[in-house]
């Protein structure tokens, strides 16, 4: 029981199954005493952990069971193309290359615009189960890496159910791995520690940006401990060794290359580099460590061209200051996992542990040491950053889980007490303490020894029961939701959606699926298709087809410039098709379905982002009508109207009626009878449209042969006064009744005299 | 006040010839080398450029690094600090020190281009 809690306290940070380890724990320390106990202690840890794995393993398989095993959501879909690419190509092949089916016509460059990380790993373990003659697809071993990274927590599931091959299923692994050896290194002092710890930092700089997080943390730790004066030489060892192999290790990665020494957001990490060397014990160190920090600052201060001018990474500066982003970088802002996080999120995600997770925090602010020191940065820096942005609520999940496991056995403990007063009460930390206090006070009052225990027990065992019950309910109530949530929430792969009808039963929509795959068999190999950048990781991946703009949303002006295609008029939106050479263009619609992710509610966000480069040309309150709402129906504003997303989307579906109560015309999603019924396109024509007109496609006409003309044709003179010449009458130098030669007759000599004579 | 700090100076180096184990010194004689070759490395890349920064920067960070990983050894291998080590014997330090040298030199060679 002891050893529990002083595990989730010194070792944090390694896999935590957090609160499962803390309720078993309960039932453990019930059994009470074992012969044997230290044997027994690891048995029960070992089993506890297997389960919990085994637990975090099956919960993620929902996507697989219910539907196929099928990628899910977007950006996963350019990792499978990657980890493809590398298990055919090579792994040089991989790092040098180019990607010209992306980004049409710019191309990009994958090898250095990407964090190998997970690719590698998945590449890796796909090539060790070939060798061993299990063949497995790509896709399936993809997909089981990710259930491999456990936490019960949905916080942490949201990312790593089985199918969501995402940096972060890796990443968070990592990140939790690093900081576990780090708390070893500081607590034991050796340099195996910290380059182990270094080594698994490596890891994580190149699985996921988020690496940032680490060196930042870990420096403010040390700077904290500074000013703390917890400072010791076994810290020393641990920050400079850390600091010196993890800037050289993190430089290896393309992506990252010289930005650890250029960029102010890895400035942080060279201060205490600094500090810690005048703050040296001994006079000999002293001098040395003052040469070598002068060493270091020449290493900072030596890249000259743009060193600290160059801004910091425009997400990280989003999640200082979200305000900054909105105006100036839509693009960042406009991602559904940017935005801030609501309480009902935090609550969803972390259940009971949002309300145990301060306690936990506070009992380790109360019984301070120097790795507490740092669980509790962790936390509170965790929180800050996960209000910010829904996607770190990642990061904050391991820390809750960790902090809510140090308060709850904390509680068991100290009512699950009584048993324990027995066992000679091991020198650890934390509520450990009371029990001694306790203990001690009961000791040195000799004789009333007894009586207190007797007061004790009596007064505590009703109470004890009761409270050790709730607890348990508790935990109970919150392992019930998690395996909801995961089934219902964040087991849906995005590509295949699921609606139920009014008998209860299923009925699966597979419109993507059906789209993508009618352009890969009925389109040439060599064609480009235009949409918005989220589905461009999926095209490519299950297409196979070239495309303009996708999710890596690196070249903010191209995609601006297809945002301008969209809002425009289909004149102008035709000229922008032709330079871009696009033959085919790819919406989604929700207007029959209902769906609300389809492109018209993002629409503005196309606008947003295309007047950040155009703002002449495009104009957001174009779109509105002029009271100032976004309307689709008959008030709507006459340049949405005639937008090309607006054509699109709504062809032919004037003539579509839906059921009885309402007109043909009617979008479900906006519930609003559309304004222009009657869509004609002057250089598209329909390609294909999905069975729920989920997704529609168009194919761009090419120019016309003979250009139409725009002007009125030129009206020549005409004699107005014509009069029939058709009479009889003979003119002069008219030829009338010609000679008829009619074939096979011989005319007479005779004959054909008189008749000349009668002419004339 | 020249005086005070020649006396000084002269005092340290007394002690320090007398009072510090041989192993120690060895270290110290390690340390100061490295040192040097450090500054001669930075003088270089301020007289001819930075051109491959990539080499210039592994080149000095191994130095760095060497220097760092020694000034650990020290620390973890002096007398005096035996309390705080309780669990690293000096074996085990010099062990560790060795396992950090080969992660440092395999990358810095992969890092020299």
């Amino acid at each position: 029981m002891t050893e529990f809690h002083s595990r989730s306290s010194g070792g944090t940070g390694g896999s935590p199954p957090g609160i499962r380890r803390s309720s078993a724990a309960g039932g453990g320390g019930k059994k009470g005493e074992l012969s044997q106990p230290a044997g027994w202690r690891c048995l029960l840890s070992f089993t506890i952990l297997f389960l919990a794995c085994v637990c975090g393993f099956i919960s993620r398989l929902f996507a697989v069971i219910r539907f196929e095993s099928l990628i899910h959501e977007f950006d996963p879909w350019f990792n499978y193309r990657s980890t493809h690419y590398l298990t055919t190509n090579g792994f040089y092949e991989f790092l040098n290359w180019f990607d010209e089916r992306a980004w049409y016509p710019l191309g990009r460059i994958v090898g250095g615009t990407v964090y190998p990380g997970l690719m590698v790993t998945a590449g890796l373990i796909h090539y060790i189960l070939n060798l061993v003659h299990l063949t497995v697809h790509i896709r399936d071993g993809a997909g089981l890496l990710s259930a491999c990274f456990v936490a019960v927590v949905p916080g942490y599931i949201s990312r790593s159910v089985a199918g969501s091959f995402d940096n972060e299923a890796v990443a968070i692994f990592a990140l939790q791995f690093t900081y576990f050896l780090w708390v070893k290194s500081i607590k034991t002092g050796s340099v195996f520690w910290t380059v182990g710890c270094c080594l698994s930092y490596f890891y994580m700089v190149s699985a996921w940006g988020g690496y940032v997080f680490i060196i930042n943390l870990i420096p403010l730790h040390v700077f904290v401990l500074l000013l703390m004066r917890r400072f010791s030489k076994r810290v020393y060892i641990a920050y400079s060794t850390f600091y010196i192999i993890g800037l050289i290790l993190s430089m290896q990665i393309p992506f990252v290359g010289f930005q650890p020494i250029r960029t102010s957001e890895h400035m942080a990490a060279a201060v205490p580099a600094r500090q810690t060397d005048a703050a040296g014990q001994t006079d000999y160190v002293f001098c040395l460590c003052l040469c070598r920090c002068a060493a270091a600052v020449c290493v900072c201060r030596l890249p000259q061209q743009h060193r600290l001018d160059r801004s910091m990474e425009r997400t990280l500066l989003f999640t200082w200051d979200t305000g900054y982003a909105k105006i100036h970088i839509p693009i960042i802002a406009s991602v559904s996992e940017h935005q801030p996080t609501t309480w009902v999120s935090f609550f969803f995600d972390l259940h009971i542990l949002v309300c145990t997770f301060p306690a936990g925090l506070w009992f380790c602010i109360r019984n301070m040491t120097t790795e507490r020191v740092f669980v509790v940065l962790y936390g509170i820096s965790a929180v800050y950053f996960a209000g910010v942005m829904v996607r770190l609520m990642l990061t904050l999940t391991p820390v809750v889980c960790v902090l809510s496991a140090v308060c709850f056995s904390s509680v068991f403990e100290h009512y699950l007490s009584d048993e324990l007063k027995q066992d000679d009460p091991p020198a650890e930390d934390a509520a450990d303490e009371d029990d001694r206090r306790n203990s001690g006070s009961l000791y040195d009052k000799a004789g009333k020894l007894c009586k207190h225990q007797v007061c004790e027990e009596g007064l505590g065992s009703n109470i004890r029961s009761l409270v050790i019950v709730l607890l348990l309910l508790l935990l109970l109530m919150f392992t019930v939701h998690c395996t909801w949530v995961t089934s219902n929430a964040y087991s849906s792969p995005s590509v295949v959606l699921a609606s139920y009808n009014h008998d209860g039963s299923r009925s699966i929509l597979d419109d993507f699926r059906e789209a993508y795959y009618w352009l890969r068999l009925n389109t040439d190999q060599h064609v480009r298709v235009m949409s918005w950048w989220d589905y461009g990781y999926q095209i490519a991946g299950m297409a196979n087809r070239t495309t303009l703009v996708d999710n890596n949303t690196w070249n903010n002006s191209h995609i601006a410039l297809v945002g301008k295609a969209m809002a425009s008029n289909e004149s102008v939106a035709y000229d922008i098709m032709r330079l871009l050479d696009v033959d085919y263009v790819l919406i989604i619609f929700g207007g029959v379905m209902g769906y609300s992710g389809d492109d018209i509610n993002k629409f503005l966000w196309m606008v947003r982002i295309a007047e950040g480069e155009h703002p002449r040309d495009v104009r957001e309150s174009d779109f509105f009508t002029p009271q100032g709402e976004f309307r689709v129906d008959k008030d709507a504003s006459p340049a949405l109207l005639n937008s090309l997303m607006y054509k699109m989307s709504y062809y032919r579906f004037g003539e579509m009626q839906l059921d009885f109560r309402t007109p043909p015309g009617f979008d479900r999603t906006r519930n609003a009878e559309i304004g222009n019924k009657d869509v004609r396109l002057k250089h598209l024509e329909e390609a294909f449209t999905s069975e729920h007109w989920l997704v529609r496609i168009y194919k761009v006409k090419d120019l016309d042969n003979r250009q139409p003309l725009e002007r009125k044709p030129r009206v020549t003179s005409t004699n107005h006064n014509h009069k029939s010449r058709k009479g009889s009458r003979r003119k002069r130098g008219l030829v009338k009744n010609k000679l008829v030669l009619k074939k096979g007759r011989k005319l007479n000599r005779k004959r054909k005299q008189t008749r000349l004579d009668s002419l004339q | 006040m020249s005086n005070s700090v020649i006396s000084v100076i002269s005092r340290f180096l007394a002690e320090y010839a007398s009072s510090t184990p041989n192993k120690l010194k060895v270290i110290d004689a390690y340390l100061l080398y490295i040192m040097m070759t450090g500054a001669l490395q930075f003088l270089y890349c301020l007289l001819v450029g930075t051109f491959p920064f990539n080499s210039f920067l592994s080149g000095f960070i191994s130095c760095v690094g060497s220097f760092i990983l020694a000034v650990c050894l020290r620390i973890q291998i002096n007398p005096q600090n035996k309390g705080e080590f309780l669990s690293i014997s000096p074996e085990r330090a010099f062990a560790d020190f060795l396992f950090a040298h080969t992660v440092l030199h395999l990358v810095v060679i992969n890092f020299i281009g």
